[in-house]
């Protein structure tokens, strides 16, 4: 089972970079073509007008490993089902999102006190732990799909959609029972970054074609409003969203 | 090492709206006068502009521009009894930091607080008898006066170009304004902001109950406003982008708005940011704190700057614990009562709150200002008789968004999941057809509540961190369940579709979620130098040329947003300075 897991990890790993890994292609073999005496001058050209970078790919990843990847999306896509209202949560970036929000200085613990000594305290102390949020969830993760191989014999990505929620339910009421980490206190914190990725701005990789906001009715930037509040009054107001990217 | 510099006439500590407003009373009567921010130079048209500005993640939610708890924490015990653990990740409140302080990112409601207020002890004595008031219930009355400040409200309303409506204009009471609070002299300098769809069903339902709505008085400017100090605001935009961001049209009043220009433009000021106050130096026997030591983050050099004048305004942790690491008057013990630094710590009942939805009423959520509720006082301070209650206080309660920013706002009628379809389909329904009311609750003074320093843990700096023993008391849940009732019955004059039961105060404390960044007192003013730390200018008892200015000063919460009375009491105390001490450097007063 476990070797089933890598193999089909790596295959959507692969379908996931594949757009780049063409891309570079091409990149080097024009660099290499580039270097013969023949073609000097075209290089020179090259030279003085770079050609433009090739497309990133969206879930290019910073922090979390494949399996941790593979628990993420899984997550956000039961927390976020595709419907007629939306994309999936990792068709809307969440993932990503969450990716990128751990690896940034807040997932480091930036604007954290982590000084010890470190002691349990009452929930109403608030987050007591040493770990920063990326070591939090990593670690969480961990627990997380220890306890779903326990109970259902998987990890939590390969559970079957029913499965999945009866599992999350498990983690948000505090049921599921980890070894050595609160699934409350997981499930708390991955619900609020799958919210933060859903319905945030684009430029931080989730809400991808601003899906909520379009979901909502939200209209985002630029927001100046002073010449329609009145006009508005107990009327909707309907505008196409727009984003930083827009304005950028 | 620490590098001693050239003294100065005067030292201000902190660079928000108390720093900046004393600053500049301070060099307009001739001093040269030094300003230490810990935090950068931010200025609108570097810091707040579009579209970087609307980052609702980067702001809202991720803090940016508050307080780095990393460095600077305080730590909450519920009561004495147990051991206090450090906040790690901010929450409840939001101290700011960098030049213009919490006056750049607050909402802009901008109160006076009522005339009972000012006189609270004397005041619910007289009215309620001698034995009315708790013994654990220590408030006091401020010792200046709902009269005597009233000159001092109207020049911040000024400074800030604030909008709203008179309710009670030299006596007269005027029908659309707050006719509870205490006369005025003028009224605001600017017409009330344009009201919310959430505001209009407001006013209408509390007409309908007999109440007395008034729009929120508002630091975001109506109209372009130009003030005393020949600096323009911009019209309020109602982007909903305001608490918790800086203002993209200058329209939020704030230090960097109303008064930096023209204090950065004058050669007696001079600003140092990066400039992270340590410890005041006190000369107990003469009575003085003789200079401020400050490290400079950008190289980890300490400096020592002399001063002749030092005046505290930070926040209200930091400006207790500078006085607290300093010695400065006597800390306040809550076995025997005795002492008065760190006591009457107060916060803010602010657990209330009910959501309605309206399935035939678009909201538009979005289209918002920080203060431009509509609002009804008939529930706050003493202004119903609380004969037989069992509490004293209020709240003032409030309908209409400050915004429609989908991270956190985004109502769900009761009883809908949290997520998965049933959730999704109540979102998109649900968004612009519903909004909150809220209430903001006075919090009175509990002889268990209180600041002190932590033995255990210790900021970047190596000073222990304020310790908060503090909770909801018995007064402050009374006091929620009665608001949770006028919530109730104003949410059910709107005929709503659905509605959330409204929530009151039960559990302890939580420094989680957040609440409000009202905190006020531990270094209280007052009458008496055994029972309060400076007097009614705001002058150290035990310092003769040590002025403490801020929250910090408060007696109690009297429920309204402190920014208004920190804004008359920072010129209040600037012109006892100018006008007496400067002409006599000594006590203010003599107990």
């Amino acid at each position: 089972m476990a070797d089933e897991t890598i193999a089909r990890r790596n295959f959507l790993l692969g379908a996931g970079l594949a757009g780049t890994a063409v891309a570079a292609g091409l990149a080097q073999s024009e660099t290499a073509e580039a270097q013969t005496p023949a073609d000097a001058a075209k290089a020179a050209a090259a030279a003085a007008k770079p050609p433009a970078p090739p497309p990133q790919s969206p879930d290019a990843r910073l922090l979390l490993n494949e399996t941790e990847f593979a628990f993420v999306a899984a997550v956000v896509d039961t927390l976020i089902p595709v419907d007629e209202l939306s994309p999936s949560g990792s068709d809307c970036g969440c993932a990503v999102y969450i990716d990128r929000a751990l690896a940034s200085a807040w997932g480091g613990g930036a604007k954290m006190y982590r000084a010890g000594p470190y002691f349990k305290g009452k929930p109403e102390q608030g987050y007591q732990l040493p770990l920063s949020p990326a070591e939090f969830v990593q670690a969480g993760i961990a627990a997380a799909n220890a306890w779903t191989r326990k109970t259902y014999g998987k990890d939590f990505d390969r559970l079957d959609a029913g499965k999945r929620i009866e599992a999350l339910k498990a983690m948000q009421e505090g049921k599921a029972e980890f070894e050595n980490f609160s699934s409350r206190a997981l499930f708390a914190r991955l619900y609020a970054m799958t919210m933060e990725g859903f319905f945030g701005d684009p430029i931080y990789g989730g809400n991808r074609n601003m899906a909520s906001w379009k979901m909502l009715g939200f209209p985002g930037l630029p927001a100046t409003y002073a010449h329609l509040i009145d006009a508005y009054r107990d009327k909707r107001y309907v505008a196409p969203p727009q984003s930083i990217a827009d304005f950028s | 090492m620490t590098i001693t510099l050239k003294e100065t006439d005067a030292v201000v500590v902190g660079v928000g709206w108390t720093g900046s407003i004393m600053a500049r009373e301070l060099t307009k009567a001739g001093l040269n006068v030094v300003g230490l921010e810990r935090g950068a130079k931010r200025m609108p048209r570097d810091n707040f502009t579009i579209p970087s500005v609307r980052d609702d993640l980067k702001y809202a939610v991720r803090q940016e521009l508050f307080q780095d708890a990393q460095l600077e924490t305080v730590s909450l015990r519920h009561s004495p009894s147990e051991t206090a653990l450090p906040i790690r990740r901010l929450g409840s409140f939001l101290p700011g930091t960098d030049l213009g302080g919490a006056g750049s990112h607050w909402n802009g409601m901008t109160w006076r607080i009522l005339p009972s207020d000012h006189k609270l002890r004397s005041h619910l004595t007289e009215r309620y008898g001698k034995n009315a008031i708790p013994e654990e219930m220590t408030v006091e009355d401020f010792p200046v006066s709902y009269d005597e400040l009233e000159p001092y409200y109207d020049k911040f309303e000024k400074l800030c170009g604030v909008s709203g409506k008179a309710g009670n204009l030299r006596g007269k009471i005027i029908d659309g304004g707050n006719v509870f609070e205490g006369p005025r002299q003028n009224d605001y300098p600017n017409p009330p902001l344009t009201r919310s769809m959430a505001g209009t069903i407001m006013e209408k339902a509390s007409r309908d109950l007999g109440y007395h709505p008034f729009p929120a008085p508002s630091s975001n400017a109506s109209e372009v406003y130009t003030n005393f100090e020949g600096l323009t605001l911009g019209a309020c935009e109602y982007c909903g982008h305001c608490e918790r961001f800086g203002c993209e049209a200058n329209a939020k009043a704030s230090p960097n708005v109303c008064i930096l220009p023209a204090l950065l433009a004058d050669p007696k000021f001079e600003l140092r940011t990066y400039a992270q106050v340590k410890e005041l130096v006190y000369d107990k026997a003469a009575k003085k704190v003789t200079a401020v030591r400050y490290v400079d983050t950008r190289t980890g050099e300490e400096y020592e700057q002399p001063a002749g004048l030092v005046i505290l305004g930070a926040y209200v942790f930091n400006n207790t614990l500078l006085m607290l690491t300093a010695g400065i008057g006597e800390p306040y013990d809550y076995k025997t009562g005795k002492g008065a630094v760190g006591k009457n710590y107060c916060y803010q009942v602010s657990g209330n709150s009910v959501t309605v939805f309206f399935g035939d009423k678009e909201i538009n959520p979005f289209m918002a200002s920080g203060a431009h509720g509509v609002l009804i006082d008939d529930f706050n301070g003493d202004n119903f008789d609380h004969a037989g209650l069992g509490f004293f206080g209020g709240a003032w309660i409030q309908a209409g968004p400050t915004n429609g920013r989908p991270i956190a706002t985004r109502p769900v009628p009761p009883g809908t999941p949290a997520w998965g379809r049933e959730w999704k389909k109540a979102t998109a329904q649900w968004y612009n057809h519903a909004f909150n009311i809220g209430a903001s609750g006075c919090n009175y003074a509990h002889r268990e509540n209180f600041l002190d320093l932590d033995p255990t843990y210790r900021d970047a700096l190596g000073r222990p961190l304020i310790r908060m023993s503090y909770n909801f008391r018995d007064n402050d849940r009374k006091l929620a369940d009665y608001i949770g009732g006028v919530l109730g019955r104003l949410a059910k004059a709107m005929n709503p579709t659905h509605m959330s039961t409204p929530s009151t105060q039960r559990g302890d404390y939580n420094v989680v979620p957040y609440q409000s960044t009202h905190n006020t007192g531990g270094t209280m003013t007052g009458t008496d130098p055994k029972t309060s730390v400076v007097n009614r200018y705001l002058q150290a008892w035990n310092a003769d040329n040590l002025f403490v200015v801020g929250a910090s000063v408060f007696p109690q919460n009297a429920s309204y947003n402190p920014t208004g009375i920190v804004g008359a009491l920072s010129y209040y105390a600037a012109e006892a300075i100018t006008t007496k001490y400067l002409k006599s450097p000594g006590p203010l007063v003599h107990a």
